[in-house]
């Protein structure tokens, strides 16, 4: 059986396409989902691609988290659904309170696109475990609102659980409290991460195929 | 006919990079005497009817969900007649 995995299209998604050949890539099956459709079409995992959904009009994210298939995956993701939001999409995530904290405007003010470095802290999630805690990859990011903020304790929380998932190395590239890229939720199948897996999946077109393994491990927690 | 205003202002803790670039414009423009400036948000609203309690209450629900996210940003409304 090939694992389902729904990529969501929201008004101003940019990375859905991408988001969708990285599933294929990795063996899965990609599912086409439409923000004002509740249907998830049997999916059995769930991928929130970057963008600017809605414009990101009002804060990045708030928009699009009350979309009639928003509703659907958050009843899902609470069930133990694996949900992966990339950039836009971990907005979109802690938008909809799947995910502690939110993403503010890059400390610098300036829209940032480089080859990221970092740091896999967590290789035990639904998304991570294709990698070894402690592994580097190199993958691209692209954000200007892309610094990860919550309180301390929630950040010392997260620390604690071992709920960061990635952390930047060599640059804090926007600021993000204690160079955090990405968390989970408790269950590890809910992650947020900020730099983008999906457009490293190909020699061809990425700095990397450090990505895919993003979308191997998802495939391989479906399995389980 | 009734105007509510929802004010929207990040938390005192999280830093507003935008609020700290405008204070750095204000001080190559030579303003003297600025210690700080933050930068939000203002909604105004304008409502059919009169506001009573039900609806002032979904106002405030609205503001805290939607006009606001509570990790981040505090927020004041008020009602003008």
């Amino acid at each position: 059986m090939t694992a389902r995995v729904g990529v969501v299209t929201f008004p101003g998604s940019l990375d859905d396409r991408d988001a969708a050949r990285a599933v294929r890539l990795a063996g899965g099956k990609p599912v086409s989902l439409w923000h004002a459709d509740a249907d998830l079409h049997d999916v059995d995992a769930v991928v929130l691609p970057g963008g600017f959904s809605y414009g990101d009009y009002l804060r990045c994210g708030a928009i699009a988290r009350f979309a009639p298939v928003m509703g659907s995956i958050i009843d899902r993701a609470r069930s133990g659904m694996p949900v992966l939001g990339i950039c836009n999409g971990f907005q979109i995530l802690c938008e909809a309170h799947l995910l502690p904290g939110a993403l503010t405007r890059n400390d610098h003010l300036h829209f940032i696109c480089r080859d990221q470095r970092l740091r896999i802290e967590n290789a035990q999630t639904a998304w991570t475990t294709s990698f070894t805690e402690g592994e580097e990859i190199v993958i691209p990011l692209k954000n200007g609102e892309g610094g990860y903020v919550a309180d301390e304790a929630t950040l010392d929380m997260l620390e604690a659980e071992g709920r960061v998932v990635a952390r930047y190395l060599e640059v804090n590239p926007n600021g993000s409290r204690r160079d955090i890229a990405g968390i989970t939720d408790p269950t590890g199948r809910i992650v947020g991460l900020m730099p983008h897996p999906e457009h490293a999946v190909e020699d061809l077109t990425g700095p990397s195929t450090d990505g895919l393994g993003f979308f191997t491990s998802a495939l391989t927690a479906l399995l389980r | 006919m009734a105007r509510v205003i929802v004010d929207v202002m990040l938390k005192p803790e999280i830093l507003d990079p935008q609020g700290r670039a405008v204070s750095g414009a204000l001080a190559r423009l030579g303003i003297d005497g600025v210690s700080d400036v933050r930068q939000g948000k203002r909604f105004e609203i304008t409502l059919d009817g009169e506001v009573d309690a039900d609806r002032e209450a979904e106002l405030e629900r609205i503001a805290e969900e939607l006009l606001s996210n509570p990790v981040i940003e505090d927020y004041t409304l008020r009602i003008e007649p």
